[in-house]
């Protein structure tokens, strides 16, 4: 049954329209017309804000090649969980004020001439957690990549893993590591991009992963949250800890790319990170595209660890 | 770099001799079978995650002490050090070569302060990796005991990238051609416990729970307060018979009396047996046909419904209606003032922990 999505007018009567932003790290107030042409970053300090997902999409893809995939997919909830408010009410309020079905929105697009395999998430929805469908998207995407032979470029944004969905949230980890080691043993690139934030189970699973790690400024990256951290072990966290930086420093981020620049360098990137040619001949190993799955399963593995 | 330091008294078999003595104390043994629950179902798996918190429950060496005829712990990551919360080696029982892997909290403070209360450090997960990569050269099948409230979340974890291990970890698992038995025997604490719970098929002893985040975290995110811990425990359905019917642990294998703290020699009995099914179970399998299984259960797990949408277009150049649309569309106004939409991209995320 189709969601009716939000209209805007109801919208525009409860809530004033705004023109300016404060900007929350140089205090800036600043036009809103002038940061979306800045792509949200404050000219001032270089604060990055956050995007959604279709900003995202309309920033590093060229114009007009984004074909959405799975945009059906949407939330059930199997713990039948309720906390303040039942989690589908939850769900329901999250759609209405995105428009979005859930936290990430995935399909094939073009960089710069070069098709890839592309999912986004958008912090706006829940906070950008992942249950059963972004890790179904991400792990469609990545199927997608190996069936078609695409670069696969996922954008995070979430603060880890949903809770409302319990221990079926966690696996998503599995699941999205099961496909990308897949993606990996194929030779298919990977470019993972952290935005603000991404922490938990998404920074613990698919994010940190790529071949490539790329990150904005200044974006909270990190495993725990701090607030975590410090209940549990009682101890100064260090200025900058879980920032981009920190994480470049100690080696999980190849490079820390400014918003303007990030199309430019994924697609130079992508100029390297070719699939080989053999691969792409034979189309070895078999696809796990949803189509393929049952016929790519009676063949051979032909990946994995190898008997060493 | 030393695997193992000849001459030092083996912490497994010293550990759990003593610990055998001085917790089986007789009284349970044989017991088990239904006992009566709480009435309430929140008190029923409040006390469950106490139990799985014992301080008395039989840790991944007492239990192997236990279960296996012989024991030889390996050390090291080999990059880093040797993380005392993650213990490793091979093991032999009833004459089936394994390897073993699990957490390890200690069973007085002493020790629960030089294990870090069974929460690894990225190098307890290196070091788990190095030897599951061995198990799967040398063709031993795998057998992971979880016991772990959380991988440390602490700044060296973060340096070091517990992040990153754990995902390593588990995308090692998910493609291992070895059998792999994980059993949830305590705390099953999120990602920390995931990282060595990929298994062909996942067991639980009774009492342990697993959730995604601790109940304490769930309730002081979405209660605000931790002590709403138990509601919290019941809404994730954290006990592990609830886990069965998601389809997130397979079986489960009962604990004696009280809980497994009564009786350690019988739970580990318990779990030999069940041990024993599941790997000559697996062994019969075709290693393909074992990866590709197991890679068809994490595939899986999770439901989602599919709705029809129409095709979405792609949208042609920002005409007036899109200029129009961000105008009215309140998630890009902000002035500091806490509106549904706009607050909502810039606050500090809503779900911290996994």
């Amino acid at each position: 049954m189709p969601i009716k999505l939000p209209s805007f007018r109801a919208r525009r009567d409860s809530y004033p329209p705004d023109l300016w932003t404060k900007c929350p790290q140089c205090g800036d107030m600043l036009f809103n017309k002038q940061l979306e042409k800045a792509d949200r970053v404050c000219p001032t300090c270089g604060h990055h804000f956050r995007l959604s997902a279709e900003a995202r999409l309309e920033m590093l893809l060229d114009d007009g090649t984004f074909r959405e995939r799975d945009a059906g997919l949407q939330s059930v909830d199997p713990l039948g969980f309720v906390d303040q408010k039942p989690y589908p009410e939850r769900v329901a309020t999250a759609q209405a004020q995105t428009g979005l079905r859930d936290a990430a929105v995935r399909g094939i697009g073009v960089i710069d001439g070069q098709t890839v395999s592309i999912c986004v998430m958008d912090f706006g929805f829940m906070g950008g957690s992942m249950g059963a469908v972004v890790g179904e998207k991400v792990a469609r995407a990545a199927e997608d990549a190996l069936a078609e032979r695409v670069p696969l470029i996922i954008v995070s944004a979430s603060g880890g893993a949903r809770m409302q969905e319990g221990t079926l949230a966690l696996m998503q980890l599995a699941k999205t590591v099961a496909v990308l080691e897949r993606v990996r043993a194929s030779r298919v690139p990977f470019i993972s991009v952290m935005s603000d934030p991404t922490t938990g189970g998404v920074f613990a699973s698919y994010a940190v992963l790529g071949d490539v790690n790329l990150a904005e400024p200044n974006a909270l990256i990190g495993f725990a949250g701090a607030r975590v951290a410090a209940g549990t072990i009682a101890q100064e966290l260090p200025p900058g800890f879980q920032r981009t930086e920190f994480l470049f420093e100690h080696g999980f981020v190849d490079r820390i790319v400014h918003r303007r620049e990030l199309r430019a360098e994924v697609a130079a990137l992508l100029r390297f990170m070719r699939v080989p040619e053999l691969y792409l001949r034979e189309g070895t190993p078999a696809s796990y595209s949803p189509i393929g799955a049952l016929l790519a399963s009676m063949l051979p593995l032909g990946n994995g660890g190898g008997r060493g | 770099m030393v695997d193992r330091l000849l001459g030092r008294p083996s912490e497994a078999k010293g550990d759990a001799k003593g610990a055998g003595k001085g917790r089986a104390d007789g009284k349970a043994k044989g017991g088990g079978g239904p006992r009566a629950e709480p009435d309430d179902p929140k008190a029923a798996v409040w006390k469950r995650v106490q139990l799985a918190r014992n301080l008395a429950r039989p840790r991944t060496l007492d239990l192997l002490a236990e279960m296996a005829d012989e024991v030889i712990e390996l050390h090291g990551d080999r990059g880093f050090g040797d993380d005392p919360a993650m213990v490793t080696g091979f093991a032999r029982i009833d004459g089936r070569r394994i390897v073993f892997v699990g957490q390890q909290k200690g069973a007085d403070t002493d020790e629960n302060i030089r294990r870090n209360f069974g929460m690894p450090h990225p190098e307890g997960y290196r070091k788990s990796m190095r030897v599951m990569e061995m198990a799967e050269r040398f063709g031993l099948p795998i057998v992971t005991f979880v016991d772990v409230p959380g991988a440390h979340p602490g700044p060296e974890s973060e340096e070091r990238g517990i992040a990153e291990a754990i995902a390593r970890s588990i995308g090692l698992m998910s493609r291992l051609r070895t059998p792999i038995v994980a059993i949830i025997t305590g705390e099953g604490g999120s990602g920390g416990a995931l990282a060595i719970a990929v298994g062909d098929v996942v067991l639980a002893l009774e009492n342990a729970v697993y959730s995604v985040i601790s109940p304490e975290g769930c309730a002081s995110i979405l209660w605000r307060t931790a002590d709403e811990a138990p509601t919290a425990a019941l809404a994730m359905r954290m006990s592990a018979q609830d886990q069965v019917e998601l389809g997130v642990i397979d079986r489960i294998v009962r604990e004696p009396g009280e809980g497994a703290h009564a009786d350690p020699r019988e739970t580990a009995k318990r779990l030999r047996t069940a041990i024993i099914a599941e790997l000559d179970r697996l062994a019969e399998l075709p290693l393909d046909e074992l990866v590709e299984l197991r890679y068809r259960r994490y595939r899986a797990l999770g439901p989602y419904t599919e709705v029809a949408t129409p095709e979405v277009t792609p949208p042609a150049s920002r005409g007036i209606a899109d200029r129009l649309r961000d105008l009215l569309d309140p998630t890009r106004w902000s002035m500091g003032m806490p509106l549904p939409g706009s607050s909502r991209r810039d606050e500090p995320p809503a779900h911290e922990e996994v």
